[in-house]
């Protein structure tokens, strides 16, 4: 019993890093919260669904599709909405709030709730490692979640975009200086996160079933898990999602299901008494505003 | 021949300032208009309405006091996204207490409002310190957290909630009570934010290096406009369990977080007037609504959007230039 | 001998990688007018951060009357009697000048002179305002803040440092951007405020002016200092030559 709780916890801490990655990464780099988050990841699973199902694509394409028109309406919301208000948290807070509830919402008036809302499996097998079962779908999101963590890492160490990335997170004023036009990397930033909340969809979705509801729970999560990791830190959303993944899994297996939430949520207000920036938080408070 | 549009006081503004506003009735009718007028339609619509819209009143005066109550966090530079906390905290606080230890509604109500902003702001103390984004998640995460606790835990009623609760005297008491709290604290607050100590909240939400600089403790003062903002919304709360005579998971729902704030941000932000006319433009719409279901809140949530962006000053702000200013086209010199 | 009424030792800041004050210590005794000079980056407004703990030190100690203060939250060093003003001026832009007073004047230092709780900020704000050269005829105390200009910014600042009554106060390149007639203007409220007992801090590039009224300078280079005493000793010093204008080794090609 414990080889599989430690094993699924391990599958957990990936499935709820591949959440938050997307958001951590739009705000690092940008300074926009985009609470549209959870409905990017929604859309994009739903998009995937009626690309098979309506215009018969084949699975890998739709899901390439998908994860691409996610990526292009990141852009269009910053272009239209965000672009306009930026500076202004009020602002930009309560229009990405009221794009991603108008989202979700449509999706659920337009009756997308049902069990027949699922996307296939990967590859439908199941594995026996350290005498537990675990399925191939799992396995992949452990994978791929490595594999993108480290693909991110490249890519934010070893190219001009990434780099570029890199320089705004650590020090706006001075990346500017360098000539970046804050507006197409901050352009970028969101796709990218929308783009990365589309990833995250098309892997972990197979496991059960799409509902508007996820949206919003997606959100929660990824927020959950950027705050106890420290805002803009990706070292802290990793170490977060461990902490987090774990707690939720032994909380599953050794107290209860039902448990899960209050854990995430203690976890969340003791993050708050005791570092209210995150593990990694790297909230500089007054200094960086002199 | 090129013109431009140019904006004036109008006459009756310039001539009802200061002291001259006693000068003549016409004057001191000005000014007390758009005051007295309100309030009196308050106070004699609960008589002329069916019980059906009057049942719709108490819910325009329910959300335009957490619209107020969103409103005076906002001016002091916290942007909530969770009014639902607050309003639940004083829902369930008032309802344990009646349920549980039989106290009677006169004194659950102003216990809970006190009970929930206490609870509402040593919650939020924490974040106080960071960067406002912070703060807007909390608010947004923590009551929808707390609706899946209590789902799973069956805590306070678990699912099915708590009811049995005692009413209110009568309708016409509950509708009269609320509505005159929500005058009250339009009123009061109107001029708490107006008064000095409104501008040093406003002052820690524009520049809060200054007022650190002038030896003022921005924390301690956050908290404070915390507390008030979280005990009004909490006696909404309170004061709804009373009236449904129930309290349940659904009082942490979303609909209280968002319709508050569409209703400030169209009806003007950064006046608590503004929010009151949001609500009583947003509430009753909705009831009409009510047939298409969920896609009101999709309403909402576009409304909420455009109006943000496109017209952010607020349906107040521009009743209230058209009231003192007039407009007119001037010809510009060469 | 008296105690010092402020004193920094081996006071020192990093920046992550960027050390910006290296091992700093003075003193400064009640009454005096210090200046601290020196080429940009030298360190000088970290300095003035770490004394109003608007930044934390990473190491070394700053006392005030002899106790450590370096701990506390900028709002309790405000308390007492320390106040500054910023460099880069922000006033409320869109509130008249004399609103901007009101929030120091809700200050508990500001306790005496408003005269009681419900005393009228408003009028005490023009008074204050009159005294730094807000002439009360030109009403240029009601303008808004954003339409006046630098000069009259800076005074505003001034102002509102005055407002708390402090014991000592840190001017943060008060003369920057202001022209000689200004400045001559602002000068006789600064000694008004040694009279009045006041010891003053000024940060300063305008070395003339400042000279004139200084009694003892400061000068940092790459964030130490690098000479203190008299102006007239510190415009003979080598090192303070070399800082400013480079020494003969190094003109390059």
């Amino acid at each position: 019993m414990l080889t599989g709780t430690i094993i699924y916890a391990i599958i957990n801490s990936a499935i709820l890093a591949l959440t938050a990655i997307g958001f951590n990464l739009t705000f690092g780099i940008s300074g926009v919260a985009n609470f549209a988050y959870g409905a990017f990841y929604v859309m994009a699973a739903y998009g995937v669904w009626m690309l098979i199902h309506m215009a018969h694509l084949p699975y890998p394409l739709a899901v390439l599709i998908s994860i691409g028109f996610t990526t292009l309406s990141g852009a269009l919301m910053y272009r239209f909405v965000i672009v306009r208000i930026k500076g202004q948290t009020l602002s930009e807070v309560i229009a990405t709030f009221g794009i991603g509830l108008s989202v979700l919402e449509l999706f659920r008036y337009f009756g997308f709730v049902g069990f027949e809302y699922t996307l296939p499996v990967f590859h439908d097998k199941s594995f026996i490692i350290a005498g537990a079962y675990v399925d191939a779908q799992r396995l992949f999101i452990l994978a791929f979640a490595v594999a993108l963590i480290i693909a991110l890492w490249l890519f934010t160490h070893y190219t001009h975009l990434g780099l570029a990335f890199r320089g705004i997170a650590q020090d706006e004023r001075t990346a500017l200086t360098f000539g970046m036009d804050p507006d197409r990397i901050a352009s970028l930033a969101v796709s990218f996160g929308a783009g990365l909340a589309a990833i995250a969809a098309t892997v972990i979705v197979p496991l059960g079933s799409i509902s508007p509801e996820e949206g919003y729970d997606v959100l929660i999560k990824a927020l959950a898990v950027c705050i106890i990791g420290g805002l803009g830190s990706s070292g802290g959303v990793i170490i977060a999602s461990v902490v987090v993944g774990f707690a939720e899994r032994f909380t599953d297996s050794y107290i209860g299901s039902h448990w899960t939430m209050i854990v995430s949520l203690a976890a969340l207000l003791v993050v708050l008494v005791i570092k209210p920036s995150g593990i990694f938080g790297k909230q500089k408070e007054l200094e960086e505003r002199i | 021949m090129k013109r431009r549009k140019e904006r004036i006081d109008r006459g009756i503004k310039a001539r009802s300032q200061d002291i001259f506003a006693l000068s003549s009735w016409r004057e001191m009718l000005y000014l007390a208009g758009p005051r007295l007028l309100p309030v009196l339609i308050c106070l004699l619509l609960p008589l002329i309405l069916g019980v059906y819209w009057q049942k719709v009143l108490m819910s325009v005066a329910v959300f335009a006091i957490l619209a107020i109550s969103w409103d005076i966090l906002a001016q002091s530079g916290m942007i909530s996204l969770g009014q639902a906390l607050f309003f639940g905290t004083g829902a369930y606080c008032s309802g344990i207490m009646n349920h549980y230890w039989g106290l009677s509604p006169l004194l659950t109500l102003p216990i809970a409002a006190i009970c929930g902003g206490l609870i509402s702001t040593l919650l939020l103390l924490p974040v106080l310190r960071l960067r406002g984004v912070y703060f807007s998640m909390v608010t947004l995460i923590i009551p929808l957290m707390l609706v899946r606790v209590i789902e799973a835990t069956k805590v306070f009623g678990g699912t099915e909630g708590l009811s049995g609760m005692d009413p209110l005297p009568s309708t016409a008491f509950e509708v009269y009570l609320i509505v005159i709290l929500l005058l009250a604290v339009l009123f009061g607050f109107r001029r708490l934010m107006d008064s000095d100590y409104g501008l040093v909240l406003k002052g820690i939400s524009d520049n809060d290096r200054s007022v650190i600089n002038a030896g003022i403790n921005i924390y301690w003062f956050k908290a404070q406009a915390l507390f008030i903002a979280a005990s009004i919304a909490a006696f909404a709360g309170a004061f709804m369990t009373h009236v449904y005579m129930f309290v349940g998971m659904p009082v942490f729902a979303l609909d209280y977080s968002i319709l508050p704030i569409a209703a400030a941000v169209v009806g003007g932000p950064g006046t608590l007037a503004g929010s009151v006319v949001g609500a009583f433009i947003l509430v009753p719409l909705s009831e009409v609504l009510r047939g298409i279901g969920g896609l009101r809140i999709v309403f909402y949530g576009v409304f909420l959007v455009v109006c943000i962006v496109a017209l952010p000053e607020g349906i107040f702000h521009y009743i209230q230039r058209k009231y003192h200013q007039i407009e007119r086209w001037v010809e510009v010199e060469k | 001998m008296s105690l010092p009424l402020l004193e920094t030792v081996h006071l020192s800041k990093s920046f992550g990688g960027v050390q910006a004050l290296y091992d700093v210590s003075f003193t400064l005794k009640e009454g005096e007018l210090l200046g601290v000079i020196g080429p940009n980056g030298s360190g000088k407004t970290t300095l003035v951060n770490l004394i109003t703990r608007f930044v934390k030190p990473t190491s070394g100690e700053v006392l005030y009357r002899g106790n450590p203060i370096h701990h506390l939250s900028p709002h309790k060093i405000v308390r007492l009697g320390i106040a500054r003003t910023f460099q880069m001026v922000r006033p409320f832009y869109q509130l008249p000048a004399f609103k901007n007073m009101i929030i120091p004047l809700y200050s508990p230092r500001a306790k005496g002179l408003v005269g009681g709780r419900y005393g009228d900020r408003n009028a005490m704000a023009l008074d204050l305002l009159e005294e730094v050269g807000f002439e009360r005829d030109s009403f240029v105390a009601y303008k808004p803040a954003g339409a006046l200009p630098q000069g009259y910014l800076k005074r505003l600042e001034l102002a509102k440092a005055i407002a708390l009554q402090p014991d000592l106060v840190i001017l943060d390149e008060l003369f920057s951007g202001l022209s000689l007639a200004e400045v001559a203007s602002i000068v006789p409220i600064i000694e008004k405020m040694r009279i009045q007992g006041k010891t003053i801090i000024m940060i300063e590039h305008r070395l003339r002016e400042l000279f004139r009224i200084a009694d003892r300078v400061i000068v940092m280079n790459y964030g130490s200092k690098i000479a203190d005493g008299p102006p007239d000793t510190i415009m003979e010093d080598e090192a303070v030559k070399s800082a400013y204008l480079g020494s003969e080794t190094d003109s390059g090609d």
